[in-house]
């Protein structure tokens, strides 16, 4: 019998450990996401560039015209603007991976079908959920750099370690993604997707995008460095002021141990939901 | 194809004591059959039987409970990957990429299964021909009406030239007329040489489609044959359908009881079994019962379900 060429493919790998899981083949999910955003979800992905960009000029100058300046570790001040912009372009990597990992992984899973259909082919539950986050972690590159074109110019980035607010707002997008697809995987109902929200707009007001922690009473600035958009926005504000310290390693593990925990929750989520 | 000459036909799929339960019930009941290379194999019953779940155990994405199951030689459950490349799937509901265009759905899901891009893409005009949607190559999916779809899924799950196509109620939700173009695309198939397993509650589309049926109910299998046989075996050649009303249907059936092979008393009419049901007719007619309506017919797949399990398919 002549093997078809899919048959060839997948016997290539079959030998290999976790060939059920992984086909090595999450690239095709990013092609399968470009052609979905060619068609349509440019204008999501415009509105979460415009979004930090909007804030930054209504509340950098706005409302930085009124507060002057803002004293940063190190004992130097810095304007407001440069105070704020490294959170935003945190926060920004952070709802774009959100969206993607929540709102759409949703309805991908349950209204469309489209995992099923990703599933019922020779396809393993890692390659989706890599190659999903894959994608959350394109756009939040894309945030960036996008952000970043617009405030170089405008002088609000004092240091050169700022270049790596870049890779770190990626890195923050994947953990952000690998969560958020991690506990939407286990919702069953539009409304529990409530909860996202609940969760994420606090998180938003109150981890020192606009203001430094130090406003807060001791035991509330722990809680708040526990949550991971204080971490992203402590990363990424540090590199943009270049005040670098070993603390900035503890970010980085935090958010590996969030690509990790939501990279096992979701494979094991996709397998018992279409591979039991 | 009778049971004589299946020794020396290829097994694609066999199946041994084959089982699926879950914590409160048993969907699959330890079932066996073999499929053969190049027939058109069905699964009738009605729902809850233990059809899809069958379906989706043999295409790799439910693990069994027990029982032995080999596709190609191989288990689904320890070579998964292999065994879907084998198999093209057409799932009961549509899971369609809707953010796409038809011709993107094949595309892409070709590359799922690693085939390259130009194998895809000469693919796709043959495909797109085969379903008949060369002029909705560029439209989304959402666009597209019923019958569009499921010969789209179809087509999707040809891109990977399986050995066998899985159909999982194929034509449950369409119009008659796109059944019959549906059910002419699938023959084409068979010509071809490509081995269907289908799924499907509807007799008619059994006797259309099927070389052999497996009729199941409650995860047991009933009886397996062609359809002509398992008619031969578990029914008479004709059925006499009558109507007295129904407040009489259950007066007279004891008269009419010892008239046919067999009656079944339905709510709302009687089944006569027998080889000439015209003749029975007269023969009601001379003893004074005089049906409100009647009809004479050849007996079905229904009347065999009938006769297996007691009640009708479609309830």
């Amino acid at each position: 019998m002549n093997a078809s060429r899919a048959v060839e493919i997948a016997k290539a790998r079959s030998s290999r450990l976790g060939s059920s899981q992984y086909s090595g083949r999450a690239h095709t999910l990013l092609e399968r996401s470009f052609l979905a955003f060619r068609n349509s979800a440019w204008l999501a992905v415009l509105s979460g560039f415009m979004e930090p960009v909007l804030y930054l000029f209504s509340f950098g100058y706005g409302l930085g015209h009124l507060i002057g300046s803002v004293h940063v570790p190190g004992g130097h001040s810095v304007s407001y603007a440069m105070y704020i912009a490294p959170g935003l372009l945190a926060t920004s990597a952070m709802n774009g991976a959100i969206y993607d990992s929540t709102w759409n992984v949703f309805f991908k899973l349950k209204h469309d079908r489209v995992y099923q259909g990703m599933l019922q082919t020779s396809l393993g539950p890692l390659d989706v959920a890599l190659g999903e986050m894959l994608w959350s972690l394109l756009r939040g590159f894309a945030y960036a750099v996008g952000f970043m074109c617009v405030v170089v110019p405008m002088g609000l980035i004092q240091s050169w370690w700022g270049a790596l607010a870049i890779p770190a707002a990626v890195l923050i997008a994947f953990g952000f993604a690998s969560v958020g697809m991690g506990i939407t995987s286990c919702f069953k109902s539009y409304q529990q997707m409530d909860f996202i929200n609940i969760v994420m707009l606090p998180m938003f007001l109150f981890s020192g995008s606009f203001y430094p922690l130090t406003v807060y009473p001791g035991y509330v600035q722990g809680v708040i460095k526990s949550l991971p958009l204080w971490q992203a926005i402590d990363l990424v504000r540090n590199l943009t002021l270049g005040i670098i310290s070993r603390g900035e390693i503890y970010h980085v593990l935090y958010f590996a141990a969030m690509i990790a925990i939501g990279l096992t929750v979701t494979t094991k989520r996709l397998t018992k939901l279409f591979l039991r | 194809m009778t049971n004589t000459t299946n020794a020396s036909r290829e097994v694609l799929i066999k199946a041994t004591g084959l089982r699926k339960s879950y914590e409160d019930f048993v969907a699959v009941n330890g079932i066996d059959f073999e499929v053969f290379k190049g027939e058109s194999f069905g699964f009738l019953g009605p729902n809850g039987a233990g059809k899809s779940t069958t379906m989706r155990i043999i295409a790799a994405t439910l693990t069994r409970s027990g029982g032995e199951l080999t596709i190609l030689g191989k288990d689904p459950q320890s070579n998964g990957p292999e065994i879907k490349a084998h198999l093209g799937v057409v799932p009961q509901a549509d899971n369609l990429d809707n953010a796409l265009t038809v011709e993107e759905n094949l595309y892409i899901y070709g590359r799922y299964f690693g085939l390259p891009k130009n194998f895809i893409r000469e693919k796709i005009e043959e495909l797109l021909d085969f379903a008949q949607l060369m002029d909705k190559r560029s439209v989304k999916v959402e666009a597209l009406s019923g019958g569009m779809k499921r010969r789209l899924t179809i087509a999707r799950a040809l891109v990977s030239e399986p050995e066998i196509l899985m159909l999982d109620e194929p034509t449950t939700g369409l119009d008659p007329q796109a059944r019959h173009i549906l059910w002419d695309r699938l023959f084409r198939l068979k010509e071809q040489g490509v081995t269907l397993l289908i799924t499907t509650h509807y007799m008619d589309e059994a006797e259309q489609l099927c070389d052999r049926i497996m009729v199941m109910d409650k995860g047991s299998i009933m009886a397996e044959d062609s359809p002509a046989g398992l008619i031969k075996k578990y029914s008479t050649r004709e059925v006499l359908e009558v109507r007295f009303g129904s407040d009489r249907n259950y007066v007279v059936a004891p008269q009419l009881e010892v008239m046919a092979d067999r009656i079944e008393v339905l709510p709302d009419r009687i089944l006569l079994y027998a080889e000439n049901g015209e003749a029975l007719l007269h023969e009601m007619n001379e003893k004074g019962l005089h049906p409100v309506t009647s009809l004479v017919r050849r007996s079905s797949l229904e009347d065999v379900f009938l006769r297996l399990t007691g009640r009708t398919l479609v309830e």
